[in-house]
Order: C-alpha cells, then structure tokens, then sequence
C-alpha cells in the first residue's frame, strides 16, 4: 500500500472523475481506443470525454486533441490509456502537469514480457509515484464505476447499479462477474482489473471498496501472493468493514521448508491461505458462480441470526434433494419443523401436505397460501432462514400456453386461456415479492432458487425476485452453498463480536 | 544456519508454553535406563536422543512397549550402539507408554508467504494420505483455535471413541495456543524458532499428550 498515491483523493479521481481522457483513441473500431472511447460514451458517463491522437482525427464525434498538452486544465482526473508502451512516461507527465490523479493503464508489454518489460514497468511506477498518479494497472482492462455512469473498459459489458464492488487480477474474471451481474440484476460499485498490479493492488482496491460508500461488499479474483501477511492484514481489515468474497486461482509458489517439517510439508499453500481466509472473516470461493453468488447474497439478504433452516417446496423431490444439500452442509441445520409451527400450517393445507422440514405443500394451496406458509415459518423463532422452491411453475405453463398457438388475440379468449395465463403471472411474481417483504420484515434470508432463472429469465416468479432486488438462484443446491456462506459470516462475526 | 534441537531439549523449550507431555528421563547407559523404567512405570519406550536426529523411526532408533528391566536394558545398549557421530547423541530418553487409539499431529511452521503458522491435523500412519489438516496464521487466538479443531473433517474421532471420552477441546485449544505463543515469539537466548512438530500427540483418556517434539531453531547471530 503506497500511502502517497492510495489517498481518497486518487480513488475519487479513478472512480469518480470530473474528466477522462483516453489517450491513443483509434477511428478503427476494433482497437482498445475506439471501444474504450465508445464504451465511456455509451455508458452514459456524464462528465467531460476527451481523447488524444497523433492526428487529431474525429472519433464518435469527439474531435481528438494531438497532445494531452492542449487539455485545459484541471478538467481531467483520469486518463484512460490505449497507447503503446514507449509513448507513456512522456503522455504521464504531461498528463500530471494537466491535473491528471488516476491513470489507468491498458498497455500490454510490461512486466509480463520479460526483463526489458519488467525494467520499464518499475520505472513506470516511479515515475508515477513521483508524478503523484495513481496507477492501475498495466496490461489491465479497464474500470467500470456505476455511481459516476462511468465505463471505462476494453470490452462489455457494463452492469446494471448496486452495492459489489470487484477487484480482480485477471480482466477476464471482471468480465464474468459484470456478465454475472447482468444476468441477475444484483448490481456493481465499481469493478477494476488490476492488471499487473505494478502500483496498485487487488488488495489496495479492497482497502479502498472496505471505505467506500458505495460499496456494501468486495468481491476479488486473486491469483499469485507475494506479501502474504501484508495481504492478510488488508484482508482482515476489510472483512470487518465488509464482506468479503476471494476466489483465488493457482496455487502460490512452494515455499522452501524444512524438508525435516512433517507438519510444514502437509500444509500446503492452498491450505494456508483458507486458514488465512477463515481467520480473517474472508468467505472463499471456489467457482466464479459460486464467488459472484456468495457477493449478490451478501449485498441482497440479511444476516442470519443461526444456521437452521426450512425448506418450503411446492413440489416433493426438490425438497428432498435440498435437505440432503442441507444436512451435508457442516454450517447449515435441517431443523426437525417446530410442533407449534407444524400446527398453525396444518390449519392452511390439507392434510397431505408433508408435515415435516422440507414443508412440502403438495399442492394443497389455494390462492394465498403460499405466502401465508412462507409467513409462518419466517415469524417462528426456531427458524433462522428459509429455501424456496417451486416458483414459476404456474408461468412456465403459462409461457407454453401464450405461445401454443391457441393463445387467440387479445381480448378474443376463446379457450379461457389468457384469463389463466394472467392468473399464473401475477400469482408467481405476487410469491416472489411476498418471499422479499416477508424477509425483509422477519430479517431473515430467504433464499428462492428455481432453474427457470436461466432457463426462462422472463418468467413471472425470476423476473419478480429480480425486481425485488435479489437474486434468483439457478438451483437449489447453489441456494444452499450461498446460505452457507452467509451463515459462516454471521457466525465468524458471533464470535468475535465485543 | 537452522539447526534442530533434540527431543529432549525441543520439550523443555515447550514445555512451559503448555505443551503436555509424558514424564522422561534421558540417561546414558543400561542401569540407569532400568531404574529410570522403574521410576516412571513400565511399559516404557526407549528412543535415541540428540541434537540432530529427526527420523528416529526410519532409523530404528525407537523402541516401544518394553515391559521387563532386561528389555530395557537391552534396548538401551542397541540404541547407544546405534548412534553415529553426527547424531550427536546425549543419551537414551525413556518415557512411560502412552496409551490412545487416537492420533493427531499439530505444528508450526514459517511460510514463505504468509510467515509464522500453526497446523493441527489428523496423525497416525494415514496423516499424509488423509491430509485433513487445518493451519492459521500466527498468533491465534482461542476461537481460532476452536475453529481449527471445527475444520477438521474427521470429527468422528474427536468424539467419543472406542471406550474413550470425546477430546477435551480446550486441552488442544492449549496446545495450540502454546505453538502459536513458540512460533510467534522468540525463544530464549534470542533465537527463533522456524518449526515445531508435534507428532504424534496422542489422544489419551481424553486429553492430547505429545510423545514426541522437534524444534528447529535459528540461533541469533
């Protein structure tokens, strides 16, 4: 962490800045400098867009300055840079004289092309430091930043608003969270691809994120560690700000032990950085899904009070596989259904119904009783959290029967099937909205899981958990391993609380 | 240069950081090995002791379960026999047997990355085929400590076990808060420590007891 350059006032100007310019934008609409240009426009960013190239030609109907020395000055605090290498030491220092804070880098050829590279990237970095700009980057991707509409990147997508805020080593992994986001509607902060990493760190990016206003959880891709307990410091500190999501890709260079060290050749370096991770607060991730879901839950449920759990399924099979997912789990309880509980549903369903945890309604529900069911299970003090299977059933039908081609247009419902087909839609999306408002109001999560959010992403029940601001999950079983996550959190924070 | 300690001397460094062990006496010649078995108890185990002998199974050089004053003696003159120059030999330590079907291991060490460590793990002759190993960075602090014996996933055989009562959470708890306290402090006459191993620590009645410690030690220079 380099206390001169990492100051709010250099995170502001990369995330939030008055001005960007982008130097070395192209007319040629393949290359870095068009898409970049193209995507700060597109993206709606509403401060001054400047750009620089060696012709001054006009891109997107910006007309190009030839030298960052012809911006006004102090109008600009980030420059987006697309030029090669032996152009920037000179564009930097210019740039600095302009009021220029933040630059980021997309320059390739650096450290990761050998010595010469190498060389010219710790020279990079000096001149930086001296030049007091913050660096991100190079060979990095880009930086998205919602709160300033700001989408300053090589390549899509750019993600609807929200809490997660993303570092990561690897462009590519910004890429899948942001696609992620997307896809769920569970928003983003600010997203950066760190690069190289040669000024400024994942780990100084979550620093930052673990302040940040707009930031309600970090969410990282790491992959080699060279200051483990330096990292480890920074992680702890943000994990007490925040959640924190780490999926870590590669295993980190042996270290040379003690060949004599039985226990030190056991311990791995994977297994070093899981105890790091469990002692610091940090939920690790193995997957890039199971990574951006553990982020969505934390910053769309609240925090359990314990681990017990209750399945609510309208369909039998489901449930049984979840409770398995459940019981499986070493922080999660399938809690045997409370006898008071199972006596105020009994007066709801008829007697069919499973009597036991998974509640399985099989199919004695009427028009409420979903959300009543849902209700009483949340309000019972020896529930801490509920999965819900079962919604969008009724729509998916639906969808089949809009599009079968007896549908007949509107207002001409000779089959009764519009009727119905609006019955089943507003049904499904009135459970999805019971399911947030009774969590809400219990603070209880409750975690709704159907693989119609992939399968059918418009259907009434998905779009609705997506209106309500949470996550649909595609299944089940990825429901339960979030859940797990957010009971690990709440239980590490239990512990250690004051 | 790191240098290992004997098992003698890496227990009275632990010792007093609460590491439990058996009762021993290190002695130098056969008589002295039967009257210190008489002392402590037979059956007793007779191992080679010395500054730089870190596989004494490998070598031969431990002897366990002897239960008369003639294999004890016996056992004794072998494994003073048995010992090479560079061992460094400064006797045969004798302990009591310790009685247990239950073996972990627990260790510090220093990482290359992330520096002082703490390891708890299942031991016995599967440790390494099993690897259901637990580590923290040091210093830990109790609930760490509790959350490492909750990783393990072999919870099974801190239960009840065969007869035996379940592991007393807070002796291992214990355990490793004196490794940590090793690890992460400098021992004394300034040196440091860079390695501890516990191995095996044996579950006995309940409750964990070392029967064997290496320490590797860097001298101050």
């Amino acid at each position: 962490m380099n206390d001169s350059v990492h100051t709010p006032q250099h995170f502001a100007a990369l995330f939030e800045p008055r001005g960007v310019v982008v130097a070395g934008a192209s007319t040629h609409p393949g290359k870095f400098g068009f898409v970049s240009l193209h995507n700060i426009l597109a993206s709606g960013y509403a401060g001054k867009v400047y750009a620089t190239n060696r012709d001054g030609a006009s891109v997107l109907g910006i007309e190009c300055l030839t030298s960052i020395d012809d911006l006004p000055d102090g109008d600009v605090d980030l420059m987006f840079v697309c030029t090669p290498a032996a152009a920037n030491p000179g564009l930097l220092r210019s740039a600095a004289a302009k009021g220029v804070k933040a630059a980021f880098l997309t320059t390739a050829g650096y450290g990761e092309a050998g010595d010469e590279g190498r060389k010219a990237e710790q020279e990079l970095v000096a001149l930086c430091e001296e030049l007091g700009i913050l660096l991100v980057g190079p060979n990095g991707q880009g930086v998205v930043s919602t709160p300033a509409r700001l989408c300053a990147q090589i390549v899509a997508p750019y993600p609807p608003a929200g809490g997660i805020g993303v570092a990561s080593q690897s462009g590519n992994f910004v890429s899948s969270f942001l696609n992620w986001s997307c896809a769920t509607g569970v928003g983003i902060s600010r997203a950066v691809s760190a690069g190289n990493a040669s000024a400024t760190t994942v780990a100084d990016l979550l620093d930052f994120y673990s302040h940040d206003p707009a930031t309600t959880v970090a969410l990282a891709y790491m992959e080699g560690i060279e200051d483990g307990r330096s990292v480890a410091q920074t992680l702890g500190r943000v994990a007490a700000e925040m959640p924190t999501v780490i999926m870590k890709g590669g295993a980190t260079a042996g270290g040379a032990r003690a060949a004599a060290s039985h226990t030190g050749s056991l311990a791995t370096d994977d297994r070093t950085f899981e105890g790091m991770c469990r002692q610091s607060g940090v939920t690790r991730a193995g997957t890039v899904e199971e990574a951006f879901e553990a982020a969505a839950t934390f910053a769309t449920q609240p925090s359990p009070r314990g681990n017990r759990v209750v399945v609510m399924t309208t369909a039998g099979g489901w449930g049984v596989v979840t409770a398995d997912a459940i019981t499986r789990h070493r922080d999660l309880a399938l809690v045997d259904l409370p006898d008071d509980l199972r006596a105020e549903i009994d007066k709801l369903l008829p007697p069919r119904w499973s009597r036991s945890n998974p509640v399985d309604l099989a199919g004695g529900e009427t028009r409420d009783t979903i959300p009543e069911v849902l209700g009483l299970i949340a309000a019972h003090d020896g529930v801490d959290a509920i999965i819900h299977l079962g919604l969008g059933i009724q729509s998916n039908q639906a969808r089949m029967l809009r599009e079968g081609g007896y549908h007949g247009p509107e207002g001409d419902d000779t089959w009764g099937i519009q009727r119905i087909v609006a019955y089943h839609e507003r049904q499904d999306a009135r459970f999805a909205s019971a399911a947030a408002e009774i969590s809400d109001a219990t603070g209880k999560p409750i975690l709704t899981a159907t693989e119609l959010a992939v399968a059918f992403p418009d259907n009434a029940g998905p779009a609705a958990v997506r209106s309500a601001g949470r996550l649909c999950y595609p299944s089940a079983d990825r429901a339960v391993t979030a859940l797990g996550h957010l009971v690990k959190r709440s239980r590490f924070l239990q512990r250690r609380a004051p | 240069m790191p240098r290992t300690l004997s098992e003698a001397e890496s227990k009275s460094l632990l010792a007093p950081l609460g590491i439990p062990f058996a009762p021993e006496e290190v002695v130098t010649d056969p008589d002295a090995a039967v009257d210190a078995a008489n002392r402590l108890g037979m059956p007793v185990a007779a191992k080679l002791c010395g500054d730089n002998i870190a596989h004494k199974t490998e070598r031969g050089l431990v002897r366990l379960g002897l239960s008369n004053a003639d294999d004890v003696a016996a056992a004794a003159a072998d494994l003073l026999a048995a010992a090479r120059d560079e061992d460094n030999a400064t006797g045969v330590l004798i302990a009591p047997m310790v009685g247990g079907d239950r073996e972990l291991i627990a260790g510090a060490s220093t990482d290359e990355q992330f520096g002082p460590t703490v390891l708890l793990g299942v031991g016995g002759v599967l440790a390494e085929a099993v690897a259901d190993v637990s580590v923290r960075l040091a210093p830990i602090t109790d609930v760490d400590a509790n959350e490492m014996i909750e990783d393990l996933q072999s919870q099974a055989i801190l239960g009840e076990f065969r007869g035996q009562p379940a592991v007393d959470r807070e002796a291992l708890v214990a355990v490793l808060a004196g490794l940590s306290e090793a690890i992460s402090a400098p021992a004394s006459n300034g040196a440091t420590i860079l390695s501890v191993d516990l191995n095996p620590l044996i579950i006995s009645d309940g409750r964990p007891v070392a029967v064997d410690a290496l320490v590797e030690l860097e001298e101050a220079s």
